[in-house]
């Protein structure tokens, strides 16, 4: 009846016990609190059923902000055990528990962080920047972001059920084989990924057919706003690599679930064949990230430098490029496998050649604040903050890019201060940024200033203290996944505890900044235009109206809401008919991400009649809303 | 002060180029990353709002000559660099035996959590030990019978990965006698950590004298005795055998190979 599901996968030690109850606490406290306040009805209408961009960035906004408390509670958690724990005095954490958590923190940090923020922004600014008023395909974002909620819901799930994977994030066979990996935590990995994959999935074919067909008249391709470019070239590397996650992970639970031999160890079955695959799935995921904070950036400096954007075409070449050639390079991440020297020093090349689009961009940034009038608002902060840092990430990626020198620090915690480097530094940064500049607009009031200055020195001086003495670590010989660390490099470790702890006053002052913002919100009004912005979405209210533009705007140039801010006249925008077609809301989207979650748990559990169910229930809601006529309503305006 | 990092002390040839590789690399990106700090604060200084004294240009976008200048400047450094990739892949090459006689072989096996090394021509093997003479080759032949591991002798040089069905090559040589640690990279399960070995670098006459050692010792290596040790466990203790089973590192290789007899390993 329940497969391998039964009473003793709840039962937990006591430290697993802890968080158990507070996800199972946390989920039954908010149900009350909506039951309380009868707020059923407003969740319903509001928010579950939206199919408004705003309205989901808001969602996909509170995803990744939940999340990165778990993973920064994961991340605290191995500081805390690599502290302490030397030979004869092994922590606080068993091995297999320390493992489960340095799975986690990487998985949810990329899939449920990361990925949630960068689709939050896409979100909020991309139809605004593009005159649109909406995305192209509203029920399918929905849907998306419906679909990432089962997969983040599933993983945590696995605190509460059963275990997660203990294997590292990207889950190399043979050790997430079942003859390694015997539980269910390989199979809730499998899961949580493939059902937040096909909502990335989704958003990504989406986003492109937006870019390409819902731009406002006149916005030629070479008038988008570089961010509408970076998320253009994002979205093309979500619909080539994220296919091949998806068969990557389904050929390994074939392995996991019907006895194949894909990965194995015997009978034909070879685990560099994955190696390969999720690293063609893995180098282009990094693109996925760092483009759309590029293009946040080159939103920002201009803004912030009163100037215009400095090579608007070289920053189009250098994002294309940088698209193109993050397919060139995934053999970079296991120069250590034993291939050949022409292939490795061919898959070196290639990875040093991303430097140079990656340069032309820090160049025209440099020169976009030459001759500006800069201000040190909280986004141009993160702006300083992410160069600063970035160019240490860079230089420390271009020197593992040489196999000879990859050999000396690969798997060693150098290769985990760079990749810190560049997802905290790179992409974290660059989303803070986009937040703190694109909220005013979302929410109609400003974020409280000095706390935010606040809380992005803290990061800052918090990512540098925590992983600076990571990159020692990794030259004083010192692996990553260590749950017992050699006592002479003990220091170092607690010198990285204090950095997270660094890390974390940022966090809190964050979330102070929130809640002090929201209290004084009728104090600080942000008005349409608080930055002095140059393109289309400071022309419109704070926060925009449900359909964005009563009537489309005209482009004549790059800047456009800038350039008509110079010449003194209002905005030339297309007839206002009085009467505008709106997506209706639907629940479609919750429904079959609820049969997702249920197809997925099932699946882990082998529980396989709720498996069938949850999946005819999947069909039954295609075929349904297939049949749904009343798609679209006229709103008037 | 260098000691405390393995990685940037080396005892042997193949570290000592992998420094000097390092320490070019680094060099030559300075000369584009200190500028580029320079530039990133100096602009930000002179520009700000504040400063009415600074030239402003709120419309300069663009600039056919300076645009040109910086494709250029980060590829002419990506040249030189992939010139030096090209180079020293080939040189660092792990399989490529190194100049200085005839190398010592030394047979590899990652087990769940330990290390197993075969010396075929001595006929003696080594759990999480290893002796060699110094100013001498080593090609080590590394595999596994265990998840996917990584082979790491950081003050003698970089490492290669050890996977079931397949052998890696790395060649090393120590050139100062001393004892180097050595662990896994690769992240292969619970006692993990406690994958750990010393690698002794050692005169040619003490090694000929262990080898003697060893080889009156009471432990052999037999298949069964083999298979024993495949069972997983941490912190092992090392361990010497006196012999081996013939053929061994071959037969924990063709265990995989063999479609018939799917017993790989012992989970």
């Amino acid at each position: 009846m329940f497969g391998k599901l039964t009473l003793s996968a709840f039962l937990h030690g006591p430290i697993e016990t802890v968080p158990q109850l507070m996800i199972v606490g946390g989920a039954l406290g908010a149900l009350a609190l909506l039951t309380y306040f009868r707020l059923w009805g407003w969740f319903y209408r509001e928010w579950l059923t939206t199919v408004d961009h705003k309205k989901i960035a808001v969602m996909y906004f509170i995803l990744a902000g939940v999340m990165l408390l778990r993973g920064a509670v994961d991340a605290a958690m191995m500081r805390v055990q690599q502290a302490i724990a030397v030979p004869g005095s092994e922590g606080y954490l068993s091995p297999d528990h320390y493992a489960q958590i340095f799975t986690a923190h990487g998985v949810i940090m990329i899939f449920f962080v990361a990925m949630p923020f960068m689709f939050a922004l896409i979100n909020l600014a991309t139809p605004l920047l593009i005159g649109a008023r909406d995305v192209a395909y509203p029920f399918l974002n929905s849907l998306s972001f419906w679909l990432t909620v089962a997969g983040a819901v599933l993983i945590n799930l696995s605190l509460v059920v059963g275990e997660f994977a203990a294997t590292g994030w990207l889950a190399y066979p043979p050790l997430s084989e079942l003859a390694y990996s015997p539980g269910v935590g390989v199979d809730y990995y499998i899961w949580a990924l493939q059902i937040a994959g096909v909502g990335t999935l989704l958003a990504g074919i989406n986003f492109i057919a937006t870019i390409i067909k819902m731009r406002a008249p006149g916005m030629t391709m070479m008038r988008m706003p570089i961010f509408a470019w970076t998320t253009l070239a994002s979205m093309i590397l979500v619909v080539f690599a994220f296919p091949i996650l998806t068969v990557t992970l389904a050929l390994l639970g074939l392995d996991r679930t019907l006895g194949m031999h894909f990965f194995t160890t015997e009978l034909g079955g070879n685990a560099m064949m994955y190696v390969n695959l999720i690293w063609a799935w893995g180098h282009p995921e990094v693109y996925i990230l760092i483009l759309p904070a590029f293009g946040i950036f080159s939103e920002i400096v201009p803004v912030f430098s009163r100037k215009r954007l400095f090579g608007y075409t070289s920053m189009v070449v250098a994002t294309m490029c940088i698209a193109v050639l993050s397919f060139l390079v995934w053999v970079h991440h296991f120069f250590t496998m034993g291939a050949s020297a022409n292939v490795n020093a061919f898959f070196g090349i290639m990875t040093m050649v991303i430097a140079i689009p990656t340069g032309v961009k820090v160049f025209n940034w440099l020169f976009t604040m030459f001759r500006g009038r800069i201000t040190f608002e909280t986004p141009m902060l993160w702006f300083m903050g992410f160069l600063s840092t970035f160019i240490l990430g860079g230089m420390s990626g271009v020197l593992m890019s040489i196999p000879g020198i990859d050999f000396q620090v690969h798997n060693s915690l150098f290769l985990v201060a760079h990749f810190h480097n560049m997802i905290i530094g790179g992409v974290l940064f660059g989303f803070f940024a986009g937040f703190a500049y694109w909220f005013p607009k979302l929410f109609g009031f400003r974020l409280n200033e000095r706390l935010g200055k606040y809380a992005f020195w803290c990061w800052l001086i918090g990512f540098l203290t925590a992983f600076v003495p990571l990159y020692a670590l990794g030259l004083m010989g010192a692996t990553r996944r260590l749950n017992v660390v050699d006592p002479s490099w003990q220091p170092l470790f607690i010198v990285a505890a204090v950095g997270l702890c660094i890390i974390a006053a940022g966090i809190f002052l964050q979330a102070l900044q929130l809640f002090v913002s929201i209290r004084d919100r009728k104090q600080n009004p942000a008005g349409n235009d608080p930055w002095g912005g140059r393109t289309l979405e400071w022309s419109v209210s704070s926060p925009p109206p449900a359909h964005n533009f009563a009537a489309i705007p005209h482009i004549y140039s790059r800047d456009a809401f800038w350039n008509y801010k110079e010449d003194g006249g209002g905005m030339e925008v297309g007839p206002a008919h009085g009467e505008i077609e709106m997506p209706t809301q639907t629940i479609v989207g919750v429904l079959i991400s609820l049969c997702a979650l249920a197809l997925g748990f099932a699946a882990v559990w082998h529980i396989w009649w709720l498996a069938a169910l949850a999946l005819a229930a999947i069909v039954a809601c295609l075929i349904a809303r297939s049949f749904e006529t009343n798609i679209e309503e006229k709103i008037t305006v | 002060m260098l000691e405390l990092f393995p990685v940037l002390d080396p005892k042997g040839v193949i570290a000592l180029a992998e420094r000097g590789l390092m320490f070019q690399a680094l060099g030559f990106m300075l000369i584009v990353a200190i500028p580029v700090y320079f530039l990133l604060f100096f602009f930000a200084y002179k520009y700000r709002a504040s400063n009415k004294k600074a030239k402003y240009s709120p419309n300069w976008e663009h600039g056919r000559m300076e645009e040109l200048v910086w494709w250029v400047i980060p590829l002419e450094v990506v040249l030189v660099l992939g010139a030096l990739t090209w180079g020293s892949t080939h040189e660092l090459h792990p399989p490529k035996p190194l100049a200085g006689g005839d190398p010592l072989i030394i047979q590899v096996v990652a087990l769940d959590w330990k290390w197993l090394f075969i010396y075929p021509e001595q006929g003696i093997a080594t759990v999480n030990y290893l002796h060699m003479p110094v100013n001498r080759p080593v090609e080590f032949r590394i595999t596994s019978d265990a998840p996917m591991n990584s082979f790491w002798i950081p003050q003698l040089g970089g490492q290669i990965y050890a996977m079931t069905g397949m052998v890696t090559a790395l060649n090393l040589m120590a050139t100062e006698p001393g004892a180097y640690a050595g662990a896994s990279a690769n992240y292969s399960g619970e006692g993990f950590a406690t994958m750990k070995f010393t690698a002794w670098a050692v005169t040619p006459e003490e090694f000929d004298a262990w080898v003697g050692r060893i080889k009156a010792s009471p432990e052999t290596l037999s298949w069964e005795k083999y298979k024993e040790l495949v069972e997983p466990s941490s912190s092992v203790p090392q361990t010497f055998y006196a012999a081996i089973a013939p053929g061994l590192f071959d037969s924990v290789l063709m265990q995989f190979m063999d479609a018939h007899n799917p017993t790989g390993h012992s989970h």
